[in-house]
């Protein structure tokens, strides 16, 4: 599978201002280097794929995307201003969101309530404020009914939803409090092919709403399959930025890799990996 | 990949309302209530359920569900407090000496009480928390040294006793008094006696002067507790920070102070109890509360609430506390041997922790 096209791509983004825009990032970690200068922006309505292999500094820069941590050197913009999160709730002001492999969600617990958790809607005034549970059901069953998944109804608890589902519940979570950037740590890492293809449509959705998304994985399909620009990381350093149809599923491997023994491997292999 | 004809999941079969009922948490105690109440219609004597009979059953387990509701409340958010039964004879001792040895006035007794008691839940909490141990082991601790600080200090307040007399004499006539002990709506029920609606004495008195205070908070309690969990955005912090930690944080919930704060509510409920007994037997002493931690908690979870956290209802531990309250009177109107009442007790822990668990697995999906 050299081109996917299952999903529609979005006009060519090149004219549009990047929401987002991070250049010569660096982390230090005491004397480790985790990142030694990375680059990378985002524009409204694109799917912007950050590849590299484990270690390659991934975790570290969506951790400094989203707030977690401060970089050490490099300036983080957004709309041409620049900003220096403190932490991930300034982040989460500017509209940049994450959805964390944990999806941050509760299986006991009802899809509108972990919809809504930590954000409730309320009615009333005084003592008699109270949840406004019947926005939160309408919403939370609107919003995933959007996203393709029909509930039995709000009360649904999260547990019974498969991995996909929930990762889609995370991700229209996100959208509906109005993130305009989107990261997603390694979304598909942990499905199967049916669940992992619900979940890039998911972001084909998004992203057509006008959403930038970040799309983390170190699976070249499946970045391959939405991605409109592929930014590849190596031991802590950004090996440059492709747009879709300039680079082969081959070359992006070989960049993840450092361009070594994957070339010999796939060939024993027979160009599976 | 089209999505704007949504097909239903022909893989989801469409839930019967059976289905739907036994996810509630507090099905199980509502049945549980049944099957005794069932059990006691046939065994015991005719008289348990009058209204005298029910107000007799109702009193203790009114005393031991506004300690359950704290419980289940606390367990609903992913922690434990063994030192609630502690707590009862603790408070009991700060009431005593408030009122008898200090002479206070109820108006300043009463928030004292319960201020001591928030103060000793937040310590409690407070260090579960700083140090990511486990309540259990923590409020265990504190079972000891909050029972070991009643006896110390009932023998320093009395005078080498470990019993403190005199509560009665002290808030007699305090305007308070009335909310917090005897009972209530009895003009109603002297009215209802002469209409002939209610049992009488044979001098036309009712046989019930009318309600137990601690039944009307037992009630009102369950109620604004079932509706703070179900019905307000702390209620969902609750649920959350029990479910999971670390996703209810990084959604943005106060973790740490809602468990605090449930710490505090769950003593602050052991206040309540030693408040309400102390002022109606007039004395107290350090056995008060014995065991009833474990009481607490057996109703809670007979109540649906999962011994991990996060799911559960205020309305089942009412349910629970009724529960044992039938059993333990509901025997003394029987022919069997009241020691039956400790066989029953861990038979229906066991029957309600296997009962919770399928639940739990059925409520995720888990196989």
């Amino acid at each position: 599978m050299t081109h996917d096209t299952t999903f529609h791509h979005g006009d060519p983004v090149a004219q549009t201002q990047p929401i987002v825009e991070m250049r010569d990032i660096e982390k230090h970690f005491g004397n480790i280097i985790a990142l030694a200068g990375v680059s990378f922006d985002v524009r409204p309505g694109e799917c912007h794929c950050l590849l590299g292999d484990n270690g390659a500094g991934k975790s570290t820069f969506i951790k400094t995307m989203s707030g977690v941590h401060k970089p050490t050197h490099g300036t983080i913009t957004i709309d041409g201003k620049p900003m220096d999160f403190s932490s991930p709730r300034d982040a989460m002001e500017a509209g940049i969101a994450t959805v964390f492999q944990d999806l941050a969600m509760i299986p006991l617990m009802s899809v509108a309530r972990n919809f809504f958790m930590g954000r409730e809607p309320t009615i009333g005034k005084g003592p008699l404020k109270r949840m406004d549970t019947a926005a939160m059901n309408e919403a939370a069953v609107e919003e995933m009914r959007k996203m393709g998944i029909n509930l039995r109804g709000p009360d649904q608890a999260v547990g019974t939803l498969s991995g996909g589902e929930r990762q889609t519940v995370a991700i229209a979570r996100a959208v509906f409090f109005g993130a305009r950037v989107l990261i997603l740590d390694e979304p598909t890492s942990a499905l199967g092919v049916r669940q992992t293809s619900n979940v890039l449509a998911t972001i084909d959705r998004v992203r057509k709403q006008g959403v930038g998304v970040v799309f983390i994985s170190h699976n070249v399909r499946h970045a391959l399959a939405v991605g409109d620009r592929f930014t590849v990381l190596n031991r802590g350093k950004t090996l440059g930025t492709a747009t879709r149809g300039e680079i082969t599923p081959e070359a992006l491997q070989d960049l993840m890799a450092g361009g070594q023994e994957i070339a010999q491997l796939e060939g024993s292999l027979g160009g599976t990996v | 990949m089209d999505t704007t004809g949504i097909i239903p999941d022909e893989r989801l079969k469409r839930e019967g309302i059976g289905a739907r009922l036994i996810k509630r948490p507090e099905l199980g105690a509502i049945a549980g209530v049944i099957l005794v109440t069932v059990f006691f219609a046939i065994t015991a004597d005719s008289s348990m359920f009058t209204l005298s009979g029910i107000m007799n059953f109702m009193t203790p387990a009114a005393q031991l569900g506004i300690l359950a509701i704290g419980a289940a409340m606390l367990m609903i958010g992913g922690e434990f407090d063994l030192s609630i039964g502690s707590m009862v004879a603790f408070a009991g001792l700060i009431f005593g000496a408030c009122t008898v040895t200090f002479g206070l006035p109820l108006i300043l007794a009463i928030p004292l009480t319960l201020a001591v008691a928030a103060g000793i839940g937040a310590v409690n909490g407070t260090i579960v928390l700083k140090t990511g141990l486990p309540s259990f082991i923590v409020t265990l601790a504190f079972l000891f040294v909050l029972r070991g600080a009643s006896l110390v200090g009932l023998k320093l307040a009395s005078g080498g006793s470990t019993q403190l007399r005199g509560v009665r004499d002290a808030v007699e006539g305090d305007w308070l008094a009335p909310f917090f002990s005897g009972d209530a709506f009895g003009p109603l029920f002297l009215w209802l006696a002469e209409a002939g609606l209610v049992e009488t004495f044979k001098n036309g008195r009712p046989k019930i002067p009318g309600i137990p205070v601690e039944i009307l908070w037992f009630i009102g309690l369950a109620l604004v507790a079932t509706y703070v969990l179900l019905r307000t955005p702390q209620g969902n912090w609750v649920f959350a920070s029990g479910g999971d930690r670390t996703a209810a944080s990084n959604s943005g919930v106060p973790v740490r102070k809602v468990k605090i704060s449930l710490f505090m509510f769950a003593a602050m409920c052991g206040a309540l109890v030693a408040i309400i007994t102390v002022m109606d037997s007039g004395s107290t002493d350090a056995r008060r509360g014995f065991m009833k931690e474990f009481e607490a908690i057996i109703a809670a979870v007979i109540g649906g609430c999962l011994l991990t956290g996060g799911y559960g209802s205020a309305i089942g531990a009412f349910f629970g506390a009724i529960i044992f309250g039938m059993v333990t009177i509901g025997l003394t109107y029987t022919n069997f041997d009241q020691d039956w009442f400790q066989i029953f007790l861990g038979g229906m822990l066991l029957i309600a922790v296997l009962f919770n668990n399928y639940i739990r697995k059925q409520v995720t999906g888990e196989r």
